[in-house]
């Protein structure tokens, strides 16, 4: 059935749907996430408006273009927190419990059922609240901001995601391994830290790295550069290169792992 | 088996549970290594960022050149692997699974054991600081005025940090007897160490007010003032009373959780496992 595109969909919005109804249960989280994601977004605020009492442009940026930045970074650290890392510290969890061949076991596409298994529901506040953010700092701008840089911001934003899939697959599936990865996992999440800033910010080893190594670059400044109408077009062809790239290479990462695979203790 | 050796002692207990830690550590190098450069990249990004700004305004901000601020974050980096504790969430974590049965039957309060072990895991923690200290030295160029005080007064004021952070996220790590939600509390308190300890930012950044707010509260005294110790931005008299800061954190957050524990250990339930 998930051979087909059109079913490995169905599958996925299946798998989102039994997960988002079991996370309803428990509606106080909804709050709880909404008031520390709420001291986040203020923390991140107090921080841009401390460097710009010091200085009027950081890297090339000015303060409402760095609000597009932080948005950007919240929206995309919120669909990593609500689709992808719940299905990945399943999956690490998986390997090392040796569960993981009730998963590799069935009839459709191994990669598709360990990615869309688990869902964190109410992590989509942080969606609404970075395209809050967004929508700030396009009002701050006032430029010349118009539906080409919209329709190009879903594009980047997209791809921004695949392509931290991307990354954060290829390194769960390094678990097949190494079967302690929670050390790596906490080093992604700070490096995706240094996404809260432009990439111009950082010296010339640190940018290569984020541009080429771990393309944050093209996973939140891009997308900012375009809604603030920074983007010189034809990055985003690079964009979704890098991102073809990407989950390219997370393919055969994951083919590479479960043939390595041999189960941990079941 | 002579009596002098099953006699307890506080000593040999300290020194058995600094062993353990520092025994598991050194088993998980690997692991410890990629933590310990995980925690650094959220310096680097600080430095990067202030000395960006510094750069723009001519070369220095708030009386700190783009050398003394690398100075100061290479520092921070120290700092950072010392005032590591047991943080609340582990709490959460230790009392959502009831793991916490297994330590109420033990006759020595908890504290002393999570205490000792990660004193340990700061000697394997700092043996692995040195090679990436001296990365981000080659990198950053920091400007140091070391001084045989200076120097003797950090190997104590980032014991007395470390002190004074794990009995303060020890205490907050006792919302977790009375809730399963706590994590929201401590999201308010993780951001006021942020803001308020010199971790963002050197508060002679902040303004004013923030900066004189900052000295009553106890955040700056485990990270910004063993910073400012090494770098040589204090006078004496300055580390001579923030040492005696520290003690008095401790100690005062000690009573609190002495007395805390009391209050929270009637509460206890667990809630798994």
């Amino acid at each position: 059935m998930s051979g087909k595109p059109a079913g490995a969909v169905r599958l996925a919005i299946l798998h989102w749907r039994i997960g988002a109804l079991n996370e309803m249960q428990y509606r106080l989280n909804f709050w709880v996430q909404l008031f520390n994601s709420a001291i986040a977004l203020a923390t991140g605020l107090i921080a841009i408006a401390l460097v710009y009492g010091h200085t009027t442009s950081l890297g090339g940026w000015s303060q409402p273009q760095l609000l597009a930045v932080m948005g950007v970074h919240i929206i995309i650290g919120g669909i990593l927190k609500t689709l992808i890392q719940p299905n990945m510290n399943r999956l690490m969890q998986d390997v090392q419990e040796g569960t993981l061949d009730y998963a590799l076991t069935r009839p459709a596409d191994s990669q598709l059922m360990v990615s869309v298994k688990e869902v964190s529901l109410w992590s989509v506040v942080d969606i609404g609240l970075g395209l809050g953010v967004i929508g700030w700092s396009v009002n701050e701008l006032r430029g010349d901001i118009g539906w080409r840089h919209a329709v190009g911001f879903i594009f980047a934003l997209i791809c921004g995601a695949a392509i931290i899939y991307a990354i954060w697959l290829s390194v769960s599936t390094l678990s097949f391994k190494v079967v302690r990865t929670d050390s790596m996992m906490q080093l992604l999440n700070g490096i995706y830290e240094a996404g809260r800033w432009p990439v111009t910010v950082y010296p010339g080893f640190l940018r290569a790295t984020l541009t080429f190594l771990i393309p944050l670059a093209f996973a939140v400044t891009v997308p900012a550069e375009t809604i603030t109408a920074k983007i010189d077009w034809w990055m985003l062809a690079v964009g979704a290169g890098v991102t073809v790239l990407a989950l390219v290479g997370a393919r055969a990462v994951w083919r590479w792992g479960i043939s390595n695979y041999s189960g941990a203790s079941a | 088996m002579t009596t002098p050796k099953t006699e307890f002692s506080w000593l040999r207990y300290y020194r058995a549970g600094a062993r353990i830690g520092f025994q598991h550590d050194v088993q998980y190098r690997t692991m410890t290594f990629v933590f310990l450069v995980a925690f650094l990249v959220e310096p680097v990004i600080y430095l990067a960022v202030w000395q960006n700004v510094a750069a723009s305004q001519g070369g220095s901000v708030g009386g700190y050149s783009e050398a003394a601020l690398a100075a100061y974050y290479i520092t921070w980096t120290l700092v950072r692997v010392f005032n590591l504790a047991f943080d609340p969430y582990a709490w959460e974590w230790r009392i959502q699974r009831g793991r916490l049965n297994d330590f109420l039957s033990m006759p020595i309060h908890p504290f002393h054991r999570d205490f000792s072990f990660f004193i340990g895991g700061k000697f394997v923690w700092t043996a692995l600081w040195f090679p990436v200290a001296a990365v981000l030295t080659l990198i950053f160029r920091p400007e140091f005025n070391l001084s045989l005080f200076n120097v003797a007064a950090f190997a104590v004021a980032i014991w007395g940090g470390f002190a004074v952070r794990f009995v303060l996220l020890y205490l907050m790590g006792l919302a977790n007897f009375w809730t399963t939600r706590a994590s929201a509390v401590f999201g308010v308190i993780i951001a006021g160490e942020l803001l308020l300890s010199g971790r963002l930012v050197p508060l002679d950044l902040m303004p004013e007010w923030v900066n004189s707010l900052a000295s009553w509260l106890p955040f700056k005294w485990t990270f910004q003032f063993p910073i400012e110790v090494l770098i040589g931005r204090l006078d004496s008299k300055a580390v001579w009373s923030g040492l005696g800061l520290q003690v008095l954190w401790a100690l005062g957050m000690g009573v609190a959780l002495w007395w805390g524990w009391k209050k929270a250990i009637v509460k206890y339930a667990a809630v798994g496992g």
